[in-house]
């Protein structure tokens, strides 16, 4: 690529534009998937070759040789495009539906999945012999994906901070309203960033679509904080992050407390408050328009295969899908799941998404 | 006080001019067709397509219309008015207060000669491609209550936004203008001196009058960046200081409501055209011919004991100082700090691994040579295309036509500054998978990257290079031909040999650019290859202290990196052979 490029580039200052644009052919051209018969079962039996593109959000990573090993056991070539965050990789996907970015896409999470799946954006498919347990996260509306991993945003507190205080953290959601928490919350911009959408949507669901803008009018009142995104909040706000912050309570993830964890590995300085928690469950899927769908249907089984699925902790630090694979031991310590997360339908917030970010803001912001 | 001469030379390159082969007609045209076929592809066509789509709305029936009514709904908010207000009043103020701070600046940096000069040019770049998010984190530091700045009470206010902007904007004045006021032949001011001119008479009535252009052309830079600041506002100011561009970014990427996108960008275009025409019209207004020596003979030894040197370089000071060696030094300071908080280098021994809990999918050295290999394509590209654009921009001809041409061409290339990265990079998913009808999906074959930021450099490349060569005393072409050089040679003896000096600071700042871009670059899907910007946004958005600490070591290395560059470039500079002006 890199000898390619270059003369590309040559040519291009030499002769002008169009060689240059020749030269970096790259081998999938657009969609013709009309004229494709599509099969509903496994590919597994048929012969697969050629080149199937990965569109994934920039946390995609797997263990070194994963993915090689798929493609000299499949003899397909894997390409991998990382799109920007989760947000903007479902409105890549929506604005490109005519010519699709790839074959397949991971990374779509249920926040943001009904849009693209009511744009239909995706082929369904859904791989054969999936654990019951990845099915069971597969929501209405959202059927022809397959569910991948999961996580929870939750808060999380400083413990240290408040065992000095002498204050007993906060429970659940209730509490944060309560004086002797005032001044100690810092959340993100629901607006502006993906947590921040999230724990909004576990208020809807805590305080029901009535209720939820008067508790934030009540946690604006208790002194809560507001930033953009999450660096900011957790590193600049928080207390927990040792970097000087001075708000013990903070809106992360579930497994954040595992980052924290002391020198000698005996516990943690921090902990996630587990019943505020919103779950997000990450989907993969076929791209409707792909040229190569048998390949395309082969890297969505493989996403979901034991071998993926067991690899997910340690390289996207995310819970696998499938919940009969194997866990390392220091996540039941460290980066436990919420048995009750909050929960609101992926139908539900794909209709109410802007009105519900832009009621908070009116409430919150002003 | 040369009408004559005036007269004499129309005389004469009517002549020369007669005498001008076709080919170079051609050739002209190739000059100038080549940017604007690559500015059409990669910018006027993917951005005119997606506001075109947010002006079409489905019909029902599977066809679309052109529906207009967003105009009204957007503009009867009155959140837009206070939006387009505070764009207007944040990019104005910062613009005035980086020029007013950049031209002190400008002369201690060029036109004084001390020990560790090089150096302090190459520090105030830094900021200029430090990613937001890692310097508004280090801003909101010195600004919460607790931080060394709290007593200030900045905390989410305009002030910070306002200190930001001209943080990331200073070096523009000061390297803009200082680059022309060091070829300035400092002889005019010392026979205005002579006369009897007070130094702030001379400066007043000769040099800055000279300088105008150049300080028009950093002032238009500026403004544009500060109307199009995106990151920094929002983490330094919230949601309340939000600007035109900050709306874009939500409306488009957060709600993929195109039509109202469509309705801000095209606000943002206004007040981006405007800013433009005020920009060419007080360049014009002072544009001619400057007397411009040849090496650096106008700098002088720095002498504290006058007025002239000891204001300049104490205001210097207190900016370069208070403003970038301070939030700076926090910087380095902490990445040189271990996990446990003792010194350590840890930090930079981990940038050869992927960070805590695998953060990364490569390396930050990884990330490293991915950054250079791609900012050496946009700058070959930036320089190309940009150095056509000067040299067609740097002609005046004397039709009235060609003039305008001329004129709109340039403002033409200021563009990409001043539109927001979201719509050129969402334009760019809906117009280049198969550009120009060539069965070609660039945009995921990773040229894409470098071509899109080379767009962005090309203004600054044109805006580097274009006061020098505009400088040229047009009598030295015509001299030439007289003579009997032909226009080939005319334009590689003078137009070449002048622009070449200027090329380095050129280089430096294409280079730069591509170094610390990430607005645009992160709304591509791009292949595997993740850059500095990239990787040091991946870790600060991750928690534990090892990856805070690996954050802020990336971007250290990102800052000296830049630096090296910027006084590596101007180190290049072709000044031989310049003896003769």
């Amino acid at each position: 690529m890199n000898i390619r490029t270059r003369r590309a580039l040559a040519t291009f200052a030499l002769v002008g534009l169009v060689p240059a644009l020749a030269a970096c052919s790259s081998s999938d051209a657009p969609g013709t998937a009309e004229d494709t018969p599509v099969p509903a079962e496994s590919p597994a039996a048929t012969e697969l070759s050629g080149t199937v593109t990965l569109v994934t959000h920039d946390s995609f990573a797997l263990s070194d040789g994963l993915l090689e090993s798929f493609e000299s056991e499949t003899g397909l070539d894997v390409e991998h495009v990382a799109a920007g965050d989760a947000g903007t990789l479902v409105n890549q996907l929506v604005l490109t539906q005519g010519s699709p970015l790839g074959d397949v896409v991971y990374g779509v999470d249920n926040t943001f999945a009904s849009r693209a799946a009511d744009a239909g954006v995706f082929e369904p498919y859904t791989p054969a012999d999936l654990d019951a347990s990845v099915g069971a996260q597969t929501e209405e509306g959202l059927e022809g994906l397959t569910a991948i991993d999961r996580g929870d945003v939750c808060l999380n507190v400083d413990t240290v901070w408040f065992e000095d205080a002498g204050l007993e953290p906060p429970a659940g959601l209730e509490d944060l309203t309560d004086p002797a928490y005032a001044d100690l919350t810092v959340v993100t911009n629901p607006a502006t960033s993906s947590p921040g959408f999230a724990f909004l949507l576990a208020t809807v669901s805590a305080f029901g679509e009535d209720g939820w803008q008067d508790y934030w009018a009540e946690l604006a009142d208790n002194g809560l904080r507001v930033t953009d995104g999450w660096s900011d909040a957790y590193y600049v706000d928080f207390s927990g992050a040792g970097e000087g912050g001075e708000r013990p309570i903070v809106l992360s993830y579930a497994t954040s407390p595992a980052f924290t964890v002391t020198e000698d590995g005996s516990g943690s300085t921090t902990a996630a408050l587990l019943d505020t928690c919103f779950r997000q469950v990450e989907y993969a899927g076929v791209l409707a328009g792909t040229d190569n769908p048998d390949g395309a249907r082969a890297l969505v089984d493989f996403l979901a295969s034991e071998q993926v699925q067991a690899d997910i902790p340690e390289n996207m630090y995310m819970y696998p899908a499938d919940e009969t694979v194997e866990l390392p031991a220091e996540w039941e310590q460290f980066a436990p799941l919420a048995e009750n997360p909050y929960e609101v339908p992926a139908q539900e917030i794909a209709e109410h998404r802007d009105e519900w970010i832009q009621q908070w803001t009116a409430t919150v912001i002003g | 006080m040369d009408g004559h001469g005036h007269r004499l030379t129309h005389v004469a390159t009517g002549s020369a001019l007669r005498r001008r082969p076709r080919w170079a007609w051609l050739g002209w045209g190739l000059a100038a067709g080549v940017p604007l076929v690559f500015l059409a592809v990669f910018f006027g066509w993917p951005v005119v397509a997606l506001v075109v789509q947010g002006f079409f709305a489905d019909d029902g029936v599977g066809g679309r219309v052109l529906d207009l009514s967003g105009f009204a709904e957007v503009l009867s908010q009155p959140r837009t008015w206070r939006v387009i207000g505070q764009t207007l009043a944040q990019a104005t103020v910062g613009t005035l207060l980086s020029v007013l701070l950049g031209l002190p600046g400008a002369y201690l940096l060029y036109r004084c000669r001390f020990p560790g000069r090089t150096l302090a040019r190459g520090l105030v770049t830094v900021p200029f491609v430090l990613p937001t998010v890692v310097v508004g984190v280090a801003f909101r530091h010195l600004f919460t209550p607790s931080g060394p700045l709290g007593w200030l009470g900045w905390e989410e206010s305009f002030a910070a936004v306002v200190v930001a902007l001209v943080f990331f904007n200073y070096s523009v004045v000061v390297r803009t203008v200082g680059g022309l006021w060091e070829r300035l032949d400092p002889r005019a001011e010392q026979a205005a001196r002579a006369l009897g001119a007070t130094p702030w008479r001379a400066f007043r009535t000769v040099t800055l009058p000279a300088l105008g252009p150049a300080i028009a052309s950093a002032a238009s830079v500026v403004f544009l960046f500060c109307s199009t600041a995106f990151g920094v506002v929002l983490v330094l100011g919230g949601m309340r200081y939000g600007t035109i561009e900050t709306e874009i970014w939500i409306r488009t990427t957060q709600f993929l409501d195109l039509r109202a996108a469509a309705v801000l960008s095209v606000l943002q275009l206004v007040v981006v055209v405007a800013a433009l025409l005020v920009s060419a019209r007080l360049r014009t207004r002072r544009e001619r011919a400057l007397q411009l020596t040849g090496e650096r003979s106008g700098a002088h030894p720095l002498d504290l004991r006058t007025v002239r040197d000891a204001l300049p370089a104490a205001v210097t000071a207190v900016v370069v100082a208070g403003l970038i060696a301070f939030p700076l030094a926090g910087l380095l300071l902490r990445s040189l700090r271990g996990p446990d908080g003792a010194w350590s280098l840890a930090n930079y021994v981990a940038l050869g691994t992927t960070g805590g809990r695998n953060a990364l999918s490569v390396t930050v050295w990884e990330a490293t040579a991915n950054s250079l290999r791609i900012a050496t394509l946009a700058t070959v590209i930036a320089v190309v295309v940009g150095g056509l654009v000067v040299l067609v921009v740097s002609r005046r001809p004397r039709q009235r036509g060609l003039r305008r041409a001329v004129g709109g061409l340039d403002a033409v290339f200021m563009l990409p500054l001043g539109v927001s990265a979201v719509t050129v990079g969402f334009g760019f998913l809906i117009t280049l998978d198969r550009p120009l009808g060539f069965d070609v999906d660039l945009r995921t074959s990773g040229l894409l990257v470098p071509i899109a930021q080379a767009v962005v450099a090309i203004p600054l490349v044109v805006r580097t290079m274009l006061p020098v060569l505009r400088a040229i005393d047009p009598r030295l072409r015509e001299a030439a031909a007289v003579l009997g050089a032909r226009p080939g040679r005319v334009l590689a003896s003078i137009d070449l040999a002048l622009a070449a000096r200027s090329l380095g600071l050129a280089v430096g700042f294409a280079f730069a650019v591509s170094l610390g871009e990430f607005g645009a670059t992160s709304f591509l899907a791009r292949p595997d290859a993740a850059t500095l910007p990239v990787v040091i946004f991946r870790l600060i958005g991750q928690p534990g202290a090892e990856n805070y600490g690996m954050a802020l070591a990336a971007s250290v290395v990102l800052a000296v990196l830049t630096a090296t560059v910027m006084m590596v470039a101007e180190r290049m500079r072709g000044d031989t052979g310049g003896g003769e002006f």
